[in-house]
């Protein structure tokens, strides 16, 4: 068994890593139907000129020197979509333990809660992982890594960060702070929400001094209270997860008093709190498909919650509750359906696209417009991005082609022809 | 294609309402009792008025498609589907210009009811994790019927689904069929006729959950496990059979009924559909050679997410896989999974896919699931029309779930069980307009009155508002 197909996937892995060391191509693709995910909107007929890795030029009949051209026959170009807050590369194998680095439990049970905040996940963060091509040979350029919080953790499950799924080793931007509220969080914080509030403010408290490192009430590390001292200070952006009305409500209060800039994961409820996320200037991510009262924090769930956010002025972006790594590519779906039931379909783009970037300060470090100068994170489509019915036809970062092949082409092109004598583990050609 | 006679129709007329609520006796089988059903349906159609849905994209389920076609409904039932269909005068018409209309939608895996939302301990019902074998458990004595799960399903076009027992077990015990109609008890909802399905689960599921808890802890063990339970059934079936043809005035003479070994007797003689949850080739061709072992037909493989690697097998011994277009990896024994699945399982020779949901989101959007499968088989220059896929939610299921003869197919004589779409059924944008549950409408989005609310979710929202 030589041939491995995991063997080969490491050696693919290994030239596609070294060509990006390459000298970047010029790349013209002509006649596409540009979503640049800006205020310029959509432009039929366009061309769009890469050079080292940026947006040249966007134009009609551009001339290609020595770029290579690709036809896009009309068919849409997008930015490199987001992939939403996922574990991509931090897990391999959910139900293998081995496999999953997605959160930190130091304690030993639900009563012994360790503060890590400065518990970094994107330092697990392997760009090899088989998730990596299975998710951008669907158009997905880069990605959320979220901090999980379990029992033995704590609410603030730790730091995320953007990775761009183009091998790179490391995060980009700033990270980001993930805490757990609500009925999620209930079981982290003494079996009532009540005490999350107290817990925070707690933390507060030793950050700012008020409880002395030394104190038996002292719960965070040095590293640990220099972490929280930046985001409890307005210095980065913490994601956090919460579902019901009167919890967001809660939230807000507690966010603008403290000074943090939040954004929330799920919203379940978040539309019947619409206008007063839109004051706080509160980005949401929301799972658009979570219809159903899957709890009681989350009973009115609605397949609009995007759409009514959208109208009352939030910025909208995406977050699957299920499947949300191994099938991130299913965040279009989930943009599609808002849609479907109400969103624009700008909005829908901008979902995938600016929202995130800007919300979590990436928009330098992601192709997430098409525009002069960006980085050129591109897809081309079959067809509108946001239906399933479409596919990406060929992904760009940094304006170089990314294989689009996968483990999982890999399986299916062993599979897809008769038997010829010799058996399936053998090289295709061979057979 | 024109109308199809009104003597045809009734011929199949007759021929559902011949259809049988318990196993027959016509093959010279001795009713032995394994599939008597104390627990009977009560599910009566919702009475309306005759329905003409004109001008639709009409895919019947048969692998047509039929354009500016017109679908006639009367007293439950399809009347007629054709071109210039004439209708009685107290018809609703429903001008269909632009839309399309399928069969209603059939999800052979779901759990609702018995995982319900909201999700809460209390509503765990649909594992018997207690003992790797538990054929004597049927699904059907955990259904909530207040789910509200149902009601989202039915949005999605779904008219019936089999709930079926969890994945714990070796042998979960058994699934049943329903409408997807609303009942205050699930026997309001239970297809007429339709057979019971048998749960079965290969691999990890099985093993991790009785790893610790006396076993099976491997797969030998799993296999070891079903042989065990069917060779006890195949002796029960034996001594049944023996004293049937006795005289004993009390019937009792094959000494006590065993509900267990009666599951599994049901599932020998093909009276109970057997559902297996199996992830890898190997292993469903070790359960296939189970299957023959002891005498029993596989309906369908669940899951599967390597059928691709044995679809020719599948085709070639007539069994369906029922399927995810992507899930993935979330287990060893998903790790293989490949967006073709249902495409390769659907392209081999007597083919049967079928797409599947085991998941309350899923099912409301099965339609959209195909999509993606015919989206990806182009990739690989595979053309898949939608008349073709659109057996995989309707057809198929309905064969593998033995009510085709009834449901799955807009055929004359059939259940009425339609849906008016917005558009192609195979997109992120389409919504189902009208369903109609043997020619009833019962769900409409553009009518509040014939949307349907669960107990649960009733005056959740009194206190909207309140939060300021």
């Amino acid at each position: 068994m030589s041939n491995s197909p995991m063997k080969r996937l490491v050696l693919v892995a290994a030239l596609f890593a070294a060509s990006g060391f390459a000298s970047a191509q010029e790349l013209l693709i002509r006649n596409a139907t540009v979503h640049t995910a800006s205020a310029r909107g959509t432009l039929r007929a366009t061309d769009v000129l890469v050079r080292n890795g940026r947006i040249a030029a966007i134009g009609s009949g551009l001339p290609a020197g020595n770029a290579s051209v690709v036809d896009a026959q009309g068919q849409p170009l997008t930015p490199a979509l987001f992939g939403g807050i996922t574990d991509i590369g931090v897990e391999e194998v959910s139900g293998e333990s081995a496999t999953v680095d997605t959160a930190l439990a130091l304690g030993s049970g639900a009563s012994d809660m360790q503060v890590r905040p400065e518990f970094d996940v994107t330092l697990a963060y392997n760009p090899e992982s088989i998730l990596v091509p299975v998710t951008r040979v669907e158009g997905i350029g880069w990605t959320l890594l979220s901090a999980g919080s379990r029992p033995g953790g704590s609410l603030i499950g730790g730091q995320g960060g953007v990775v761009r799924l183009d091998g790179s080793l490391d995060a980009v931007g700033p990270r980001a702070l993930f805490i757990t509220l609500g009925g999620e969080g209930a079981n982290l914080s003494g079996s009532s929400r009540a005490a999350q509030w107290m817990l925070l403010d707690q933390l507060i408290d030793e950050v700012r001094g008020r409880i002395p490192a030394d104190s038996q009430f002292a719960l965070l590390t040095p590293a640990g209270r220099a972490t929280l001292a930046k985001y409890f200070g307005g210095g980065g952006r913490v994601m956090v997860r919460i579902h019901r009305a009167s919890d967001i409500l809660r939230l807000l209060r507690w966010a603008k008093a403290r000074d943090v800039r939040i954004a929330l994961v799920g919203a379940a409820e978040g539309w019947k709190v619409a206008p007063q996320l839109a004051a706080a200037n509160v980005p949401v991510f929301v799972d658009a498909l979570a219809n159903l009262p899957a709890d009681f924090d989350e009973l009115g769930a609605t397949l609009e919650n995007a759409a009514r956010l959208h109208a009352a002025g939030v910025a909208v972006s995406f977050f699957q509750t299920g499947d949300a790594s191994h099938n991130a590519r299913k965040v279009r779906q989930l943009a599609g359906n808002a849609v479907a039931n109400g969103l624009p379909w700008e909005a829908g783009l901008a979902g995938l696209t600016t929202v995130p970037a800007n919300a979590l300060g990436v928009g330098a470090d992601v192709g997430s417009t098409i525009a002069i100068g960006q980085r050129a994170d591109l897809v081309l489509w079959s067809g509108d991005p946001l239906d399933v019915a479409n596919i990406a036809r060929q992904v760009w970062l940094d304006g170089r082609p990314i294989p689009m092949r996968s483990r999982q082409t890999e399986l299916r092109d062993r599979y897809l022809h008769s038997d010829t004598g010799l058996p399936r583990t053998y090289p295709n050609d061979a057979r | 294609m024109k109308t199809t006679t009104a003597a045809l129709a009734a011929v199949l007329l007759a021929g559902c309402a011949s259809v049988p609520s318990s196993k027959p006796a016509a093959d010279g089988k001795v009713d032995l009792g394994f599939t008597n059903d104390p627990y009977p349906g009560t599910y009566t159609r919702v009475a309306g008025p005759p329905v003409l849905l004109q001008h639709a994209t009409v895919l019947t389920g048969t692998g047509t498609r039929l354009d500016d076609a017109d679908v006639l409904m009367r007293d439950g039932r399809i009347v007629a589907v054709g071109t210039d269909v004439e209708a009685p005068a107290d018809a609703v018409r429903v001008d269909a210009t632009g839309k399309w209309v399928t069969p209603g939608i059939i999800d052979i895996h779901s759990h609702l009811g018995v995982y319900p939302s909201p999700g809460m301990s209390a509503h765990s019902d649909g594992n018997e994790a207690t003992s790797p074998v538990t054929a004597q458990v049927w699904a059907e004595h955990s259904i909530w019927p207040q789910d509200p799960g149902f009601h989202t399903a039915l949005a999605g076009g779904v008219t019936s689904l089999q709930i079926l027992p969890g994945s714990a077990n070796l042998i979960g015990g058994r699934g049943v069929t329903v409408k997807n109609v609303s009942s205050v008890t699930y026997q309001g909802m239970k297809f007429p006729g339709a057979p019971w399905g048998l749960k079965m689960a290969c691999g990890e599921n099985p093993k991790r959950v009785y790893g610790s808890k006396g076993g099976p802890s491997t797969r030998m063990a799993n296999i070891a496990g079903y042989r065990a339970a069917f060779a006890d059934a195949a002796e029960y079936m034996k001594k049944r059979k023996d004293a049937a043809g006795k005289p004993d005035s009390d019937k009792d003479s094959g000494g006590k009924r065993d509900l267990k070994l009666d599951t599994l007797a049901g599932a020998i003689n093909g009276d109970i559909r057997v559902n297996i949850h199996c992830y890898r080739a190997d292993e469903m061709a070790i359960m296939l050679d189970l299957a023959k072992e002891f005498g029993f037909k596989i309906a369908a493989f669940h899951h599967a997410v390597e059928a691709y690697k044995i679809a020719d097998r599948l085709g070639a011994e007539g069994v369906c896989g029922a399927l995810w277009a992507d899930w993935w990896g979330f287990k060893m024994e998903s790790f293989d999974g490949i967006q073709e699945n249902i495409a390769l399982v659907d392209r081999a020779k007597d083919g049967c896919a079928i797409v599947h949901s085991d998941s309350e989101e899923g099912i409301q959007r099965l339609n959209q699931e195909a999509a993606k499968v015919i989206a990806n088989a182009g990739r690989i220059g595979i053309a898949i029309t939608p008349e073709h896929a659109i057996r995989w939610l309707t057809q198929n299921p309905a064969k593998a779930m033995g009510i085709l003869e009834q449901t799955g197919t807009l055929e004359v004589g059939k259940m009425a069980d339609v849906v008016l779409w917005n558009g192609s059924p195979f997109s992120s944008y389409a919504q189902a307009e009208q369903v109609y549950v043997d020619g009833a409408r019962l769900y409409d989005r553009r009518d509040r009155t014939r949307q349907p609310t669960s107990d649960f979710l009733l005056g959740q929202d009194v206190m909207r508002g309140g939060v300021r």
